[in-house]
């Protein structure tokens, strides 16, 4: 009889770690494989290269996503903010510059120049990195912290929770995130979603 | 005789001139017309603006009709390529009793400027609303659980049976996911 009714719930359960399985990319707690990609000054970069910083804000972002352009001046902010406190920022620009030609290596280049970009803005060549983390769009970013064992996820998602104005603003998600870690905290969200442009393939 | 023949080039050419600027004139008339009723066409398209809490209602009409809600924007190529599927789908449906609703996510300010020209230049038939909510984490949720917030992203119910689609249609495809729900 107990088999029985068990037997549901063995279902439910089975279905449930199927579930989990089925979306891909890296989830929290997860340990990030190092990159190595081309940024805009002909340098190749990787996490191992920031022997000093504590962890890292990563933006999966392009030249021309209307989200992710309206969000640049705040990423530009964030690196000015945590890169001094261990914690940069590392733009990976996803898109297939073939579908979107704005999003070229050379308007790439263009477009750090013209923004003043503090931090590496680099190319998603061969676009294995960004199925890696699971990033779907632009912008998306990645929290990571420095740990023994690597670089862990800590937050996936948004920057803030208004994308049309800065100023009015009531969540910084990713501040939010980077000062707990900062404070030896846990993260208290560590996941939110918002519309971004799909990447291009 | 050169006499005759001079006068003759002289009528011709008058009439070749005189034509010439009937035509351009007629052309200055036209474009006149042309601005103007791309002026008033703007002015007169009506965009109904929602933040979620409106287009929530939008996403539970449970009168036994079959909703296709898709979620776009002007600036998203692959939204843009498949719209004709959904204008194809309303047209063909329209009594099956079926309705595609077209919900731009385009910025505010581009709604003069962009939207409402693209659904008058491509001639949009389908029931076209704007949602204007920043606060992007609460509602996406609401809208699907399993949505990362990308677009296209395609809602499909009848009363309490639900389907969500975070990804690209052809005219086939949407077809096929239609079919279950009218039968």
């Amino acid at each position: 009889m107990k088999t029985i009714k068990l037997f549901p719930i063995a279902v439910l359960m089975i279905l449930f770690s199927a579930f989990a399985v089925v979306g891909n990319g890296y989830k929290i707690g997860d340990t990030v494989t190092d990159f190595k990609l081309k940024n805009i000054d002909g340098k190749m970069v990787s996490l191992s290269d920031y022997k000093e910083a504590k962890g890292f804000i990563i933006t999966f972002t392009c030249n021309t996503c209307p989200f992710a352009v309206a969000y640049e001046d705040r990423i530009i902010a964030l690196d000015k903010k945590y890169a001094p406190k261990g914690y940069p920022v590392i733009a990976i620009m996803p898109n297939n510059p073939d579908i979107k030609t704005g999003d070229s290596y050379q308007a790439m280049q263009k477009r750090a120049a013209s923004k003043g970009f503090s931090f590496p803005y680099l190319m998603d060549e061969k676009q294995e990195v960004f199925p890696q983390f699971g990033a779907t769009k632009t912008p998306h970013m990645f929290v990571l912290q420095k740990t023994s064992k690597g670089n862990v996820v800590k937050y996936i998602g948004a920057i803030d929770d208004n994308y049309k104005d800065s100023s009015a603003v009531n969540t910084k998600y990713v501040e939010n995130a980077v000062d707990a870690l900062l404070n030896g905290k846990a993260v208290e969200q560590t996941e939110t979603k918002a519309i971004g442009c799909g990447i291009k393939v | 005789m050169v006499m005759k023949y001079f006068m003759f080039i002289i009528f011709g050419l008058s009439l070749f001139a005189c034509n010439n600027i009937k035509k351009s004139e007629k052309k200055v008339v036209e474009e006149a017309v042309v601005e103007i009723n791309k002026n008033i066409a703007i002015r007169d398209i009506e965009l109904e603006v929602f933040d979620f809490n409106g287009l929530e209602k939008l996403l539970n009409q449970k009168d036994g009709k079959v909703y296709v809600i898709n979620f776009w924007a002007t600036w998203c190529a692959p939204c843009v390529k498949e719209l004709p599927y959904f204008e194809k789908l309303n047209t063909e449906y329209k009594g099956k009793n079926v309705e595609v609703i077209l919900v731009s996510l385009d910025f505010p300010h581009v709604y003069d400027s962009k939207l409402k020209p693209f659904i008058r230049d491509k001639k949009i038939a389908s029931k076209v609303v704007a949602l204007d909510d920043a606060d992007m984490n609460t509602w996406i949720p609401k809208v699907d659980e399993t949505w990362s917030g990308s677009i296209p992203a395609t809602v499909i119910y009848k009363n309490d049976e639900r389907r969500f689609f975070e990804k690209s249609f052809t005219y086939e495809a949407l077809e096929a996911e239609i079919k279950p729900f009218l039968k």
